[in-house]
């Protein structure tokens, strides 16, 4: 599997991530999106009109379309990730991986704005990234009360992966995460996953210390 | 707290190869400018009430002025070596204080914790002694024999190597890293950071490299840069306070932290104080 990537783009993140996850090579070709935008060269929209990375290219198959990626990779690699056991666990997997979209262009938008100087409408943005981020919070509290650490499961889904990049990024785009005590945890969640990795402006879980030594007190 | 001390030096305020004849606004030290491209392709700096602002072309960068720069940017002998790759990496805007990214630059104490597994790693973390000195006669701060251990030096580093570093500070917000150069151990890579102060809160980084590597990809080359600034951008944008602090009021440098106080001090010395906080709070 050949993977047009940009090592700041979280939408190539995606894919990388799942790969890592489900244990499946890929391998990565360097678009210089900044600062030479390749992706709108015309050997690059001859792949993919839309002139967006990334491009998943498998033998005859061609993916421009992270989520469909994200199942490809999924399906071949570590089922599981796919999820379905039931009708309500199917449909909230297709729910957050269409929601995933509107991450990206909010929060995703936000970011190249701030970040790279991409112009946009910026207020404009960060309140449709902040509304979409309140939905995922919600999202995630009636979960935790169902007993599910994840949007659509007990375990994560290729519905999270479609989600995480762009809200953990949220601060690049200057929308802050600290309002959102739920989304903090189901990230650390993901970052604590086997076999996890990391993009810049995601920092790995930092191991955690040994638990102090207290000695009982002579009474 | 203001510009006056400033205002006579250069700095970078876009990529020559990606002017625009249409013109691109931006800020240099709060003052709204104007970059373009004249008729005769020609770099064209306009300031806020219109007037032309003092121009000219080195490293890939046009470099601007807002006041009268009695003396010319500052010489980089080897970015004229025959053989080196120039590598443009684009802009990068940080919220943050145009001398704390460049200081940020100068440290290497926090290689293993920011730049796992690339820059440096644990428990590799101890800073050897190294010197540092302001040399009077450039007037330049020098960092010489620096030291350390890095997992994955540069793009064309294959496995670890212990790794020499000098650092220049030349101009109040523009560093030159010399380093270790894996393909041609007798000569040195040079990787600079060039920062626009936009205000004293926001500025935008050009990252620039003149590297011997004859066989990385372009795109390599810049994203592996891309990588390491982007690593250090969501830190710096969560420093505290925001502006760089010249008053050692708060805070305790340790023995690495040596390249920073002297920078700091040579700020001081020459009144480069936007962006810094005179007294601490």
């Amino acid at each position: 599997m050949k993977l047009y990537d940009y090592i700041l783009s979280p939408s190539c993140y995606k894919v990388r991530l799942m790969a890592a996850l489900a244990g499946a090579a890929l391998e990565l070709k360097p678009v210089d999106f900044h600062p030479g935008n390749e992706h709108r060269s015309p050997a690059m929209l001859a792949l993919n009109p839309a002139g967006t990375i990334p491009i998943l290219e498998d033998g005859d198959l061609l993916l421009t379309e992270s989520s469909a990626m994200l199942a490809y990779i999924a399906a071949k690699a570590a089922p599981g990730w796919l999820g379905g056991d039931s009708a309500e666990e199917t449909a909230r997997i297709q729910q957050w991986l269409a929601f995933s979209a509107r991450l990206t262009s909010s929060l995703g938008g936000a970011r190249l704005t701030q970040m790279l100087l991409v112009p946009c409408d910026i207020a404009a943005l960060q309140k449709s990234g902040i509304a979409a981020l309140r939905e995922l919070e919600a999202g995630l509290v009636e979960q935790s009360l169902r007993g599910c650490r994840f949007l659509a499961a007990d375990r994560p889904t290729i519905a999270d992966i479609a989600c995480f990049p762009y809200v953990a990024l949220a601060p690049d785009g200057n929308v802050s995460l600290d309002p959102y005590p739920t989304i903090r945890l189901w990230s650390r969640a993901l970052r604590a996953l086997p076999g996890f990795i990391e993009m810049p402006g995601i920092h790995r879980l930092h191991e955690l210390k040994p638990e102090p030594e207290v000695q009982a007190e002579e009474a | 707290m203001n510009k006056i001390g400033m205002i006579d030096e250069w700095y970078p305020v876009g990529l020559f190869s990606q002017l625009d004849p249409n013109g691109r606004d931006t800020w240099l030290m709060g003052e709204p400018i104007r970059v373009a491209i004249d008729g005769e392709g020609n770099p064209l700096v306009t300031g806020g009430n219109g007037r032309v602002l003092a121009v000219c072309v080195r490293y890939g960068h046009v470099w601007a002025s807002l006041g009268k720069p009695d003396h010319d940017l500052f010489p980089i002998p080897e970015a004229d070596q025959p053989g080196r790759r120039l590598v443009e990496v684009g802009v990068v805007r940080v919220r943050c204080s145009p001398l704390r990214a460049v200081e940020n630059f100068l440290d290497i104490a926090h290689f293993p914790f920011v730049h796992t597994d690339i820059l440096g790693s644990e428990p590799h973390t101890e800073v050897q002694n190294y010197k540092v000195e302001i040399r009077e006669e450039e007037d330049e701060v020098w960092a010489t024999q620096v030291k350390f251990y890095q997992p994955q030096a540069a793009k064309s580093a294959s496995g670890g190597i212990t790794t020499e570093y000098m650092y220049r500070v030349p101009a109040p917000t523009c560093s030159v890293l010399y380093k270790t150069c894996p393909p041609r151990p007798s000569e040195w890579d040079v990787i600079t950071l060039f920062v626009q102060p936009l205000f004293e809160d926001v500025c935008d980084v050009w990252p620039w490299m003149a590297l011997y590597d004859d066989d990385t990809p372009m795109t390599d080359l810049i994203h592996f840069q891309q990588t390491i600034f982007l690593q250090d951008r969501s830190i710096l944008e969560n420093q505290i306070p925001t502006l760089l602090p010249l008053d050692p009021g708060m805070e305790i440098p340790t023995r690495a932290d040596l390249t920073s106080v002297a920078y700091r001090r040579w700020l001081k010395r020459h009144n480069y104080t936007y962006g810094a906080q005179l007294v601490a709070q």
